[in-house]
């Protein structure tokens, strides 16, 4: 494992409440760092509504998410936040009074001196199809993400689903697979125009196979996988030789480790102190939808909000010799030179 | 108001009254049909509201549009009478309406 990244706040969210936290932290003097275990910012924003409009953002009349997360990505720039996508914190230990140790499953380490946990529903992490069973060839035969090729080299695959991913992924590997056998629900697909078409061309030629239907059962042992058996959608029933199998059908919202952190949870959500969003763990913060507290309403706009007094309390652990005075950005000239604008 | 019966796959039946031009799925949450997860809150982009509309009423409750079609390719066990709740709009017409949940989704 590598040397510890060193950072005064880990972020554990980069969704619109953990990017605000940012600027509230970055007028405070407080470097952060940020990790996601989606491969961009704006969670949920970016994730399960990038083109919807919101109407409830105070001062933006409308906006959509992607809009709301382009907008803080340039607001926090002046505070240089450091992103680190595509990784999930499995574990913090404490090691000082406070700072703490959290790791990823990347094998990455940070050491810093508060933590703010602005993971919204959870972590985002594929569906699992409902299939008996699946749970044994999952890392074995079963993949929701492809890490390396090489791994479905001269292998007979199925890719399961009807998205860009499914598409992408089909043409990716039809060429290093002994087969390659699409499979989707209906013969229509939401994916890329050009991938569809490419796809179609791959059918005809004969290199691809391209089955319309759900997986109903799967064959195999000790997590290898042998072959499927798919309910075709005429009702007809056919086995599929498999030696690996890539379902794609999106991605949905787990707890996961949070519950593993020793805080006081309250139906799968953290309980925290309203005057400063901290946890029952002192330096570690909880604020957005992932927290509760009497009258807690789940909108971005009271995530900011919590994420504005956290700040004041993150401020006692990160410069402790330091005495906070409040300040505004319309009159403070030291604030508006963090923000780059005197 | 129109009565909707939502039932469970583990057999819990719930027959609530449903607010007009509400979604049926808000219907669900409301009162605590806990295998209709709603992630995304009504926007069409999770499918996680899944349902499959008794036989009787499909002709009433009527086909998905083509981005509910779109949306359901992220849902598991599709069949022809399934939607998504969230796209149902409660109307006078769907007094007795009964949906099933699938048996992946929730709890």
């Amino acid at each position: 494992m590598s040397e510890p990244i060193k950072t005064d706040v880990l972020i554990i969210g980069a969704g619109p409440v953990g990017l605000f936290a940012v600027f509230e932290l970055g007028l405070l003097d407080i470097k952060t760092h940020l990790v996601d275990i989606l491969d961009k910012p704006g969670g949920q924003c970016g994730e399960l509504y990038p083109e919807k409009p919101i109407y409830d953002i105070p001062g933006i009349p409308m906006v959509t998410g992607q809009g709301l997360t382009d907008a803080l990505l340039e607001q926090i720039k002046p505070f240089n936040p450091q992103f680190h996508f595509g990784e999930m914190i499995t574990s913090i230990e404490n090691i000082g009074d406070p700072l703490f140790l959290v790791s990823t499953d990347a094998d990455k380490t940070f050491e810093c001196k508060a933590i703010v946990i602005a993971a919204g529903g959870g972590s985002f992490q594929p569906k699992r199809p409902p299939i008996a069973g699946i749970e044994a060839y999952e890392e074995k035969s079963v993949f929701y993400a492809v890490r390396k090729m090489d791994v479905f080299k001269g292998k007979n695959l199925l890719v399961v689903g009807g998205g860009d991913s499914a598409l992408d992924w089909t043409l990716n590997l039809q060429p290093i697979a002994k087969r390659l056998t699409l499979l989707h629900r209906r013969d229509e697909f939401r994916g890329a125009p050009d991938s569809v078409n490419k796809m179609r061309a791959l059918v005809s030629s004969g290199a691809l196979d391209l089955k319309i239907g759900q997986v109903a059962g799967l064959e195999g042992a000790e997590g290898v996988l042998q072959a499927a058996t798919i309910k075709e959608k005429d009702g007809a029933t056919s086995r599929v030789e498999v030696d690996c199998m890539l379902p794609f059908f999106g991605l949905t919202m787990k707890l996961g480790p949070v519950a593993d952190w020793s805080l006081k949870m309250k139906d799968d959500l953290i309980e925290v102190d309203v005057s400063t969003f901290e946890t029952n763990r002192p330096g570690i913060f909880a604020i957005g939808d992932i927290n509760t507290y009497p009258g807690k309403l789940k909108l971005i706009l009271s995530g900011f909000h919590e994420g504005a007094l956290m700040a004041q309390k993150a401020h006692h652990y990160v410069h402790p010799e330091k005495r906070l005075v409040f300040q505004y950005t319309t009159s403070s000239t030291s604030l508006q030179k963090k923000l780059g604008v005197a | 108001m129109p009565k909707i019966t939502f039932i469970e796959h583990d057999g819990t039946v719930h027959t609530v009254e449903a607010e007009l031009d509400r979604s049926v799925m808000e219907s669900a949450l409301r009162h605590g049909v806990s295998s209709i997860v709603a992630e995304c809150g009504g926007g069409c982009t999770c499918a996680t509201c899944h349902v499959y509309v008794d036989e009787a009423w499909m002709e009433k409750v009527g086909k998905p549009s083509p981005s509910e079609e779109e949306e359901l390719d992220a849902a598991f066990e599709v069949r022809e009478n399934s939607r998504l709740s969230c796209q149902i709009k409660v109307t006078p017409e769907l007094d007795g309406l009964i949906v099933r949940t699938p048996s992946y989704q929730g709890r």
